[in-house]
């Protein structure tokens, strides 16, 4: 404990990195998968598709990936840019899908109406779709904030600063409080994007009550047999911490 | 590309492939670690999702447990199990048969969530006991979620049984950190390529599995009209650690 | 005396003796959140009849119907079959031995059609090659082709998964069938071929049918006894229909079977030398047969005994 007490300023510094690095693939990958969970939810080909290359990409284990990237973008493996490109194609691959079916999940005969009324392309998808879509993409987005969160701070090993380095600095010098520290820290952070994020979500959709366990049982009722097979990625828990 | 063609090379290099840190030996520990570890987090976690979800009890907890864990970061967890209890393979299995544990459970009790209750009343309606009704109807129609609980579990346990080997000496991650050690970029995108290799393959494999385990008479017959009529978003999608709704 | 249960696992039930009666006495049920479900209900269900039970949603018909085969037990009061308080009867044992028909027809989608038909028999422990021969017989008596006993219940219309849902119900040949709005979910065509069947089944088979509505056209179709329910199960009026039609017991019950107005309320009008019923609004409902046609010069008096309310055209 005392550890901690004489290091606020240590704990401080990683916090802000970890910050830094967590906080641009969040917003990253929520505008960049709008228009590819689009296209996946418009076209039967795309679908099937862009889904399988999501899934594929979200199957690559954290360090690797960190690892792979320079060589192919041309990044340096300890550049922070680096892990913040990695952590964004991470919650691309998440977040597609879950555009993808929060479009799916807006009532057929509410978007029928609009398009009867006059909503049509760029208004129908923006005044219409989105926003009912809103509460399954504010979802998947908490989730995505979270095991950003998380997964930053295996950048640790490869030497970016993070609140990961708490843990590997930490385990080095045998200083349990150190490494305690950092947990609490990540989670504590994580915490505060979800709450946020709800937060944000009561403010832009007050119509929509926080996601429930009433669409929780509608979303289990589709995730039957049948819909499992028929899907190319991952059910229930894939977006474990990696 | 030169880095790839290094990589590569040194994947080929019969040199990689005696002694005891050679790429079979580190794939097949690898391997183990992640079956054996798969194997416990099962124990323990297919039962009780399914009671769980036959039941419909404790469904809160486990929501709130499993997202909890999410949020835990597994380098966190692996260095601090391993300061407790010493370098060496315990700290990992311990931290990540823990870790592996969420995606199972979730498997285990949305798949027999989503089987719709009307079936179930039915079965039981016509005399099925629970225990029948567990076995002959919920398992077999909540088997494709549950493989897709083992196939998360299953990627969760590859990637992190590579970062575990900064805290014990096996694996494939272990070329990761000798690479990282020695700057021998070869060795180290080597390494790297070898794991996404392995993840991808058993995805695929589970992919499979997923889809040869619906069972025939739901996969039969009319198409789900999922675009046609409005479909429901899939679970999993919106966990939190705050709400916790798995 | 083997009573209802025992017929069911004894020699051909069609030559048993024993009846299956069904008794409530003063049943209530009081669900854990505070719903009143049902009040002190009391009745007699003969045997070899089919009473249907008839109200709107949150008439308790449901539950009553879920009473005698235990998936739902009542807070307060009897029921017996045939004089056994059911209460003391084992659930599952007691489930196998009735047959159950729901909306939807609850058919287990991983099944084929002829192992759902076999379900009960399954389960009780007949040869699985006896099973599924007499589920091929229970085919032919609920009207479906054999060709269909290998496919999957998403590979059938509704009105299909319907029947085999009646089939499974007749499996064990029970002296009881529970019935709850098995024809609702099909569309209107369907549905009275289905009727039909059933009228067709019970003059065959001449169980004990339990049947639950909200449609009071089927009530009257199929019902030798109908039992109008108000809110939290309180009988309004019990009877056969012409008796319910003839002399409602109140205002709920008339409005209810719409005995003041619309289709119910006919009377004959001449029109062009031809009788025709035409309803309270003036709708035309039907013609009158075996009344007089325009070549018929009998005496131009209204049309006898069709109409509810004869009586000169307006």
């Amino acid at each position: 404990m005392n550890w901690i007490w004489s290091n606020l300023d240590l704990i401080w510094d990683r916090t802000v990195d970890h910050l830094v690095l967590s906080v641009p693939p969040i917003i990253l990958s929520f505008f960049i998968s709008l228009p590819l969970g689009w296209l996946a939810y418009r076209f039967q080909l795309g679908r099937g598709v862009i889904l399988t290359g999501v899934g594929l990409l979200y199957a690559i284990p954290s360090l690797p990936l960190f690892i792979v990237l320079p060589a192919i973008v041309g990044t340096n493996v300890r550049d922070p840019l680096n892990l913040i490109i990695a952590l964004t194609i991470y919650g691309v691959a998440l977040m597609v899908r879950v555009v993808a079916d929060g479009l799916d999940s807006v009532d057929t005969d509410v978007r029928q109406s609009a398009t009867a009324v006059g909503f049509s392309g760029w208004t129908l998808f923006w005044q219409v779709q989105l926003p009912l879509a809103g509460p399954v993409l504010l979802a998947g987005l908490r989730v995505v904030a979270v095991s950003t969160v998380s997964l930053a701070t295996v950048g640790a090993v490869i030497g970016v600063a993070s609140l990961g380095s708490l843990f590997t600095d930490g385990f080095q010098r045998g200083i349990q409080a150190e490494i305690v520290a950092g947990i609490v820290m990540t989670v504590l952070l994580a915490l505060t994007f979800d709450w946020a994020l709800v937060g944000l979500g009561r403010l832009l959709m007050p119509w929509s009550r926080a996601v429930g366990p009433s669409l929780l049982a509608r979303w289990a009722a589709l995730r039957s047999p049948g819909a499992a097979a028929a899907a190319p990625a991952p059910a229930a828990g894939e977006e474990a911490a990696k | 590309m030169n880095l790839f063609i290094d990589a590569l090379n040194w994947i080929l290099d019969p040199a990689n492939y005696v002694g005891p840190g050679s790429i079979p030996i580190r794939l097949f520990e690898h391997v183990v670690f992640t079956f054996v570890t798969l194997l416990i987090a099962s124990a323990i976690a297919v039962p009780l999702g399914f009671l769980i979800g036959h039941t419909g009890h404790g469904r809160a907890l486990a929501i709130a447990v499993s997202g909890g864990l999410r949020a835990l970061p597994t380098l966190g967890l692996l260095t601090l199990v391993a300061l407790w209890v010493g370098i060496g393979l315990d700290a990992p299995y311990v931290a990540l048969t823990i870790l592996a544990i969420p995606p199972i459970l979730a498997g285990a009790y949305t798949g027999f969530e989503a089987i719709d209750r009307a079936t179930i009343d039915a079965a039981r309606a016509v005399g099925m006991s629970e225990g029948q009704i567990v076995r002959k109807v919920e398992i077999p129609l909540g088997l494709p979620l549950l493989i897709g609980g083992l196939r998360s579990g299953t990627l969760q346990v590859v990637a992190t049984a590579t970062l575990a080997a900064y805290v014990a000496d096996f694996g494939l991650g272990r070329f990761l950190f000798s690479g990282l050690k020695t700057n021998d970029y070869a060795e180290l995108l080597g390494g790297s390529l070898l794991v996404i290799l392995l993840a991808l393959v058993l995805e695929g494999i589970f992919s499979v599995i997923q889809r040869i385990v619906v069972p025939r008479g739901v996969s039969a017959g009319r198409p789900p009209e999922v675009r046609a009529r409005s479909a429901r978003p899939r679970p999993g999608m919106e966990t939190t650690i705050a709400e916790g709704i798995n | 005396m083997l009573g209802w249960f025992g017929a069911c696992v004894g020699p051909d039930p069609r030559k048993e003796m024993s009846t299956a009666m069904i008794e409530f006495r003063s049943v209530s049920k009081k669900f854990p959140d505070g719903t009143l479900a049902v009040d002190d209900f009391g009745l007699v269900l003969p045997s070899r009849q089919i009473t249907v039970l008839v109200g709107s949603s949150g008439s308790g018909k449901t539950t009553l119907l879920r009473m005698i085969n235990r998936m739902v037990d009542p807070t307060n009061g009897v029921i017996e079959i045939d004089g056994v308080d059911i209460s003391t009867l084992e659930p599952v044992g007691l489930r196998r031995s009735i047959g159950y028909v729901m909306q939807n027809s609850g058919l287990l989608p991983h099944r084929t059609v002829i192992d759902n038909v076999a379900t009960v028999p399954l389960l009780r422990g007949v040869p699985k090659k006896k099973a599924r021969q007499d589920a091929l017989v229970l085919l032919d008596t609920v009207g479906l082709d054999r060709s269909l006993a290998d496919r999957y219940p998403s590979q059938l219309s509704g009105g299909q998964q319907q029947r085999v849902g009646v089939a499974r119900g007749l499996a064990v040949n029970p002296n009881i069938l529970l019935m709850d709005e098995p024809f609702g979910a099909v569309d209107p065509i369907v549905r009275a071929e289905l009727q039909q069947e059933l009228i067709r089944l019970q003059q065959e088979l001449d169980k004990t049918v339990v049947f639950v509505t909200h449609d009071v056209e089927e009530a009257f179709l199929l019902g030798d006894q109908v039992v109008i329910l108000r809110q939290g199960g309180r009988v309004a009026q019990v009877g056969t229909p012409s008796e319910i039609l003839a002399r409602p017991a109140d205002e709920f019950v008339a409005s209810f079977v719409g005995a003041d107005r619309g289709k119910r309320a006919l009377h004959v009008e001449s029109q062009d030398g031809r009788d025709i019923l035409v309803d309270s609004e003036g709708r035309l409902a039907g013609v009158l047969a075996g009344g007089r046609s325009a070549q018929n010069e009998a005496d131009p008096a209204p049309g006898s005994g069709a109409a509810a309310q004869g009586g000169d055209p307006r």
